[in-house]
């Protein structure tokens, strides 16, 4: 009995390295560290954005300026009704209002890209288009025609 | 002998990349932006004269959507599921038909002569109309300008619209281009 002869010394099951664990913990976290968008802006209005099937991705996000339309969250109802507003950066703006909005996000594009800027609206399916031709005429003033209507993808 | 330096515990290390993981996926939003882009028409000048708005009346299809969300497309009223196809037949007018808008031959670089439509849809709303029938129509009104592109593009050059390289995009474009016209705003009070 040769072969389980040293009785002293019991086989132990080896452990497990958990050392590469960090490692595959740290490339998934670069994957989404990378991948993340950071909201910076609060949301003020409830958007539910309609569905479209034939929707086109944005392709600069850092050439977008945003413009929100809904009806103000249910905290702050109290205080501005259910009626559809404007929502431009943190507050909540009147139609003439734009126009600093776009001169400001304008401002702080560089010379060459600003061409290229698009205004997405970013409105509640249930919006009377009334508001939005008004923002959209007001976006037409401002000379700010590459306009985006949000939409999200339907699923077929 | 020297003393030796104890090693760094790694165990740990684990647990602070999980936490730092887990903050990632709890405040990453992966939605990527997605929508309908458009041109807007700049504002007319004041002092220009309005005399090439004038557009033959067959070349036009006016789509209206009422305060009711109710469609009428051509002055008829429609369901949003045949508008596609409407549109389709408009912009093709595979018949002559004296009614539907004409084409005309166009030189495109790097393709040849090409008759295209001079269909213009002109889409019109009231203010009452929901943003939801509206998005609603203007997808109708852009698939069936894909859906001719991609029969354009499989016709000439065998792929889908997509698949090509952004020269032949260009020239389908052209071939087949989508005239939506988003009308200037009608005070509804007046009439």
């Amino acid at each position: 009995m040769a072969k389980f002869g040293n009785k002293g010394a019991k086989k132990e099951v080896p452990g497990l390295t958990t050392a590469s664990m960090s490692d595959i913990v740290f490339m998934l976290l670069f994957f989404f560290m990378v991948t993340t968008s950071m909201r910076e802006t609060e949301n003020k209005v409830m958007v539910n954005l309609p569905e479209a099937s034939e929707v086109a991705k944005l392709e600069r996000k850092d050439l977008t300026s945003y413009i929100n339309i809904g009806t103000p969250i249910a905290s702050l109802q109290r205080m501005y009704g259910t009626d559809a507003r404007i929502q431009l950066n943190d507050s909540f703006k009147s139609v003439d209002e734009i126009r600093d909005f776009i001169a400001a996000e304008r401002d702080a594009m560089s010379e060459v890209d600003r061409q290229y800027m698009t205004v997405s609206i970013r409105a509640d399916a249930d919006v009377r288009m009334g508001i939005i031709t008004d923002v959209k005429q007001e976006l037409r003033r401002c000379s700010a025609l590459k306009i985006m209507y949000a939409a999200r993808k339907s699923a077929e | 002998m020297s003393k030796k330096t104890p090693e760094l515990n790694s165990a740990s290390s684990a647990d602070i990349a999980f936490l730092l993981l887990s903050y990632f996926l709890m405040t990453t939003t992966m939605n990527q932006d997605s929508g309908l882009q458009r041109r807007l028409p700049p504002i007319p000048d004041e002092n220009q004269e309005v005399q090439d708005q004038k557009v033959n009346r067959r070349n036009i299809i006016i789509v209206r959507i009422n305060s009711a969300d109710r469609l009428f497309a051509g002055n008829e009223p429609m369901d949003v599921s045949f508008l596609k196809d409407k549109i389709k037949e408009f912009l093709v007018n595979p018949n002559n038909d004296p009614n539907l808008p004409e084409r005309s031959p166009k030189e495109i670089e790097g393709f040849g002569t090409y008759n295209v439509s001079k269909g213009i849809i002109s889409l019109q709303n009231d203010r009452g109309t929901s943003y939801k029938a509206y998005i609603e129509v203007q997808n109708e009104l852009v698939k069936a300008v894909n859906e001719l592109r991609d029969e354009f593009a499989k016709a000439h050059f065998g792929k889908a619209y997509l698949n090509l390289d952004s020269d032949q995009q260009a020239i389908v474009r052209e071939a087949i281009p989508q005239n939506i016209s988003e009308a200037e705003p009608k005070d509804v009070s007046k009439n």
